[in-house]
């Protein structure tokens, strides 16, 4: 694999005006981390999901409307956080880089 | 039952992948992930395909277990770990169902499957075929199980832990988002029960918090450890998972697994139901 795809998985056949969509992608050096852990934690730190990326480094969650943190879990790499903030009928797009 | 006894760390499970006594089963929520890669000599278990009657709202009957582990080569003297992703979850209540049956010697790998792969360990996709056995279980044991009945005795009596997210007690969600089925015909919580999300019980990186820091995360939530306990969630599967953190880490007495959950207790006719975030009066 060559290169990162630019933001999250395809959102074809997602019902982007009734979601809160959070997404994205997880690299190190520019390339996909595919084999990397991403946690949703709410406005309080507390666990809410955690999904493993994709082949190609990539990520969803169908969040609910507010203020969330995602953390990022990587072979060989410290935890990585980043806060985002979610709305219905919008994508947060994140770009993790570990 | 201990820490030492219930749980093994994944330096152990590489010093004993050639030991053909140690069975590692790999159950997922997403059941394709053992395709993908598992662990050398890993079994995969289904915990719907395999382990559910899909006729009757129950898991398998002994008979139909019996004839599952003898085709995947498991034997009643063989020690078995299991591992899985999201934090162990479905490897506990695999693990928790075969104990129910009554095999001798079951563990976890702390940390599962994250923990496997945040380290770089190796995964394989090769086939595994283990040698056909005749197993058999040893039957029951209803000490680990609560039944509805029970549970509604338990109300204001034993200790009730419900491990689901808070939205789900408080009843503003009937199921987590991703899984949106099997949901009960109302949604809140078994009055007087507790709420400890069962995530609460482990690391970030999937191991088992400490035991100081699961006694007080109980401890917190009321739980009185001179009476018996039963643990629910929805469908019984994160249930299990609390139920190992008492029973089979701390060992604590008398900790039984309400596999029937919220999708039996809140399609009840008649029983008691807490909504909100309060814990309700018995």
């Amino acid at each position: 694999m060559c290169g990162a795809i630019q933001g999250g998985p395809s959102l074809d056949g997602v019902d982007v005006a009734n979601q809160a969509v959070i997404q994205g992608i997880v690299t190190r050096d520019g390339e996909p981390v595919g084999n990397a852990y991403v946690r949703l934690l709410d406005r309080t730190g507390e666990f809410t999901a955690e999904v493993p990326t994709s082949a190609t480094g990539q990520f969803r969650f169908f969040a609910a409307p507010g203020e969330w943190t995602l953390r990022t879990l990587a072979p060989r790499s410290a935890s990585v956080d980043r806060p985002v903030v979610a709305a219905i009928g919008s994508v947060a797009d994140v770009a993790v880089t570990v | 039952m201990s820490r030492e006894t219930a749980l093994v760390t994944a330096d152990w499970v590489e010093q004993n992948l050639d030991n053909d006594n140690v069975v590692l089963i790999e159950v997922d929520e997403d059941a394709s992930a053992y395709d993908k890669g598992h662990i050398r000599g890993a079994v995969k278990l289904d915990w719907k395909k395999d382990l559910q009657d899909g006729v009757r709202h129950d898991f398998i009957n002994q008979e139909r277990l019996e004839k599952l582990l003898s085709e995947k080569g498991i034997s009643n003297d063989d020690t078995l770990v299991f591992y899985g992703g999201n934090n162990n979850w479905f490897a506990a209540y695999a693990l928790w169902y075969l104990k129910y049956y009554g095999h001798a010697d079951v563990r976890l790998l702390d940390g599962g499957r994250k923990k496997w792969e945040l380290d770089s360990r190796e995964l394989t996709t090769d086939t595994v075929d283990r040698p056909a056995t005749t197993y058999k279980a040893a039957g029951a044991n209803d000490d680990i199980r609560a039944y509805r009945d029970e549970v509604i005795g338990a109300i204001g009596a034993k200790n009730l832990i419900d491990v689901r997210s808070p939205d789900e007690y408080a009843g503003r969600l009937l199921a987590p988002a991703h899984l949106p089925q099997e949901a009960a015909q109302i949604g809140g919580h078994i009055p007087t029960a507790g709420n400890v999300p069962w995530s609460k019980a482990a690391n970030d990186d999937g191991t088992f918090r400490s035991d100081d820091e699961l006694k007080a995360l109980y401890a917190d939530a009321g739980l009185d450890e001179g009476k018996d306990t039963i643990a629910y969630c929805r469908i019984g599967e994160r249930s299990s998972h609390t139920w190992f953190v008492l029973s089979e880490i701390l060992g604590y007495p008398n900790v039984k697994n309400y596999d029937g959950s919220w999708s039996e207790y809140g399609s009840l006719r008649g029983v008691p139901v807490a909504l909100g975030d309060e814990r309700g009066e018995a």
